[in-house]
């Protein structure tokens, strides 16, 4: 790529989220607007290398979409407004269409951007649907991207963004911010496609490492995009929190050759400070505004408790096995009760109470059935062979870790897991002796 | 995420009054979508500045204006959060379209506070 098709490209990253917006406000269709404005963004990559790039580039690709509108018009192929203005000229449409888009630019406000927020990451979509949506649309990343960050061919990513603003257009789903009752339960939409985006970066297995870092830039990003614009909102300057103080960790999470570093064998002097500090301050403010027992602030707050921590030994794990009880009350106020919460917290139970206690919380967790997502979960034998090896029943121990190394496919658990059982094999060589 | 400053630079004659409302307008626009898009971590405009140099005799010299002769000075600046390079000067691009000047853009490079590296 030459420099020049960078810099169109860097461009582009910056304006199309809201040239977009300003677009869907008078098409009332994010498919209509996402075409028109990379028809846009064609035209400015015929032209730009030869006139420059303009001063006002996204003045210069709104114009160029809004001709590209009146050309459809004139075909016949765009449905904009058509039932208000069917019966009226085509001109008189063509010259309304173009003060209209003229307009959309000149007032793009935040709450443009929020509508498009709201669309991609609207229910009627499946999951994966609402996730390539807001990277394409908000992010501003292309397809051959996002297939790359999700291992998925960029065909299947294509037809996945193509099928999802079919459906958007077939449910008539409205460009709008909802109000209300709604709006509690469409943030909670969007969140929770924001912390997809990051965890998918965060804890992947697979995949190319500079793609995953970006991202969970991409998800802060657009935390940090959403604490702008729904100020009001407690969860959503919990999830930035909760996103800022996990992503603190990256620098310690691998070691010089790749591989995973548990959090208790982390150089907690590799936590990226600022990153803390700005977390913390997400928290506070989540607190204060009322939301300090919501899912993410809870989570941000165990997050926390690790980051004032100095050492394992030093973490406040009483206050941890709290804030995990308060996480699984909600999990089972909303009747999902979470396997993995309880998880946790059986680990947080064994720093906080003794081993002894950590294997009772976790016997607690009724044994998985064949269907249980913890059926196959290798961190489940893992976490029990860790606690009877502090409880030195290490013939037990080493069957717990063998059965989950078998389970896991990652490469660098099973490494960690293999280290473990040399140790469990050194204590039982010793103790027969 | 890597930071960047942007800063802009002003004749040394330059006289605030003669700075139009369009301009802040502009980039009080720019501020705004700087914001609303998630980069913007800090911006400010910079007062006259004193400049202080350490004498051979051990005493402090401060003097009104800047440290080296120049024509310009800077009157302010932005650090923006942004994925790469790429980016970052396409901000710093609108940047200079905003206040009608020139600047400079560079990768800030952090060095770990005292407290953190001791370990």
């Amino acid at each position: 790529m030459t420099d020049i098709h960078k810099t169109i490209e860097a461009v582009w990253k910056i304006e199309s989220t809201r040239l977009i917006a300003a677009i869907a406000r008078v098409t009332h269709d994010i498919g209509i607007a996402e075409e028109l404005a990379q028809d846009a963004l064609i035209t400015a990559l015929e032209l730009w290398p030869e006139e420059g790039i303009p001063a006002n580039p996204a003045a210069w690709l709104m114009t160029a979409a809004k001709r590209r509108a009146i050309d459809s018009l004139r075909r016949g192929q765009m449905l904009v407004q058509k039932h208000e203005e069917i019966t009226r000229e085509l001109e008189f449409q063509q010259q309304q269409l173009a003060d209209a888009m003229d307009r959309a630019l000149d007032q793009v406000i935040d709450d443009d951007v929020l509508r498009l927020i709201f669309t991609a990451c609207h229910p009627v979509l499946a999951v994966e649907g609402r996730v390539a949506l807001t990277l394409r649309l908000i992010c501003g990343l292309n397809t051959a991207e996002i297939a790359r960050a999700f291992l998925v061919p960029e065909k299947t990513l294509g037809q996945r963004i193509f099928r999802a603003k079919k459906t958007l257009s077939e449910a008539h789903v409205p460009f709008e911010t909802p109000r209300g009752d709604e709006l509690r339960k469409r943030v909670a939409s969007v969140l929770s496609v924001v912390y997809l985006i990051f965890n998918e970066g965060y804890t992947a297995t697979s995949g190319e490492e500079w793609m995953r870092a970006a991202l969970c830039d991409e998800a802060r990003r657009l935390g940090r995009m959403l604490v702008q614009l729904l100020p009001g909102e407690s969860e959503v300057h919990a999830l930035l929190a909760l996103m800022e103080l996990n992503a603190s960790r990256t620098m310690a999470r691998r070691g010089s050759n790749g591989e995973a570093v548990l959090l208790k064998d982390q150089d907690r002097s590799l936590w990226d400070h600022a990153q803390i500090q700005r977390g913390m301050s997400a928290l506070e403010h989540a607190q204060k505004l009322g939301g300090g027992a919501g899912n993410y602030a809870l989570q941000a707050a165990i997050v926390a408790c690790h980051t004032r921590a100095r050492t394992t030994e030093e973490t406040d794990w009483q206050r941890i096995v709290l804030l995990y009880d308060a996480l699984l009350q909600i999990s089972y106020d909303r009747l999902s009760p979470s396997p993995i919460v309880a998880l946790n917290r059986a680990v947080a139970v064994g720093m906080a109470q003794g081993p002894a206690a950590g294997l009772d919380a976790l016997d607690a967790i009724a044994t998985p059935g064949a269907d249980s997502p913890l059926a196959c979960y290798h961190l489940l034998p893992s976490v029990r062979g860790d606690l009877l090896m502090k409880m030195g029943r290490f013939t037990e121990a080493r069957e717990e870790i063998q059965r989950a190394v078998a389970m896991t496919q990652n490469l660098r658990e099973q490494e960690l897991l293999t280290e473990r059982l040399k140790q469990i094999e050194k204590a039982l060589t010793a103790a027969a002796l | 995420m890597p930071q960047y400053l942007i800063n802009g630079y002003l004749p040394d004659d330059f006289d605030p009054s003669t700075m139009d409302e369009a301009a802040g307008a502009r980039i009080h626009a720019l501020n705004q979508e700087m914001i609303a898009a998630g980069v913007r971590k800090f911006a400010c405009g910079l007062g006259a500045s004193k400049s202080l140099r350490l004498q051979s005799d051990g005493e402090v010299l401060i003097t009104d204006g800047p440290y080296l002769e120049a024509k310009e000075h800077i009157g302010g600046f932005w650090i923006l959060e942004c994925a790469d390079m790429d980016e970052a000067l396409a901000w710093a691009r609108k940047g200079i379209v905003a206040t009608q000047g020139q600047g400079e853009l560079r990768e800030i490079f952090f060095m770990p506070a005292p407290e953190e590296g001791t370990e």
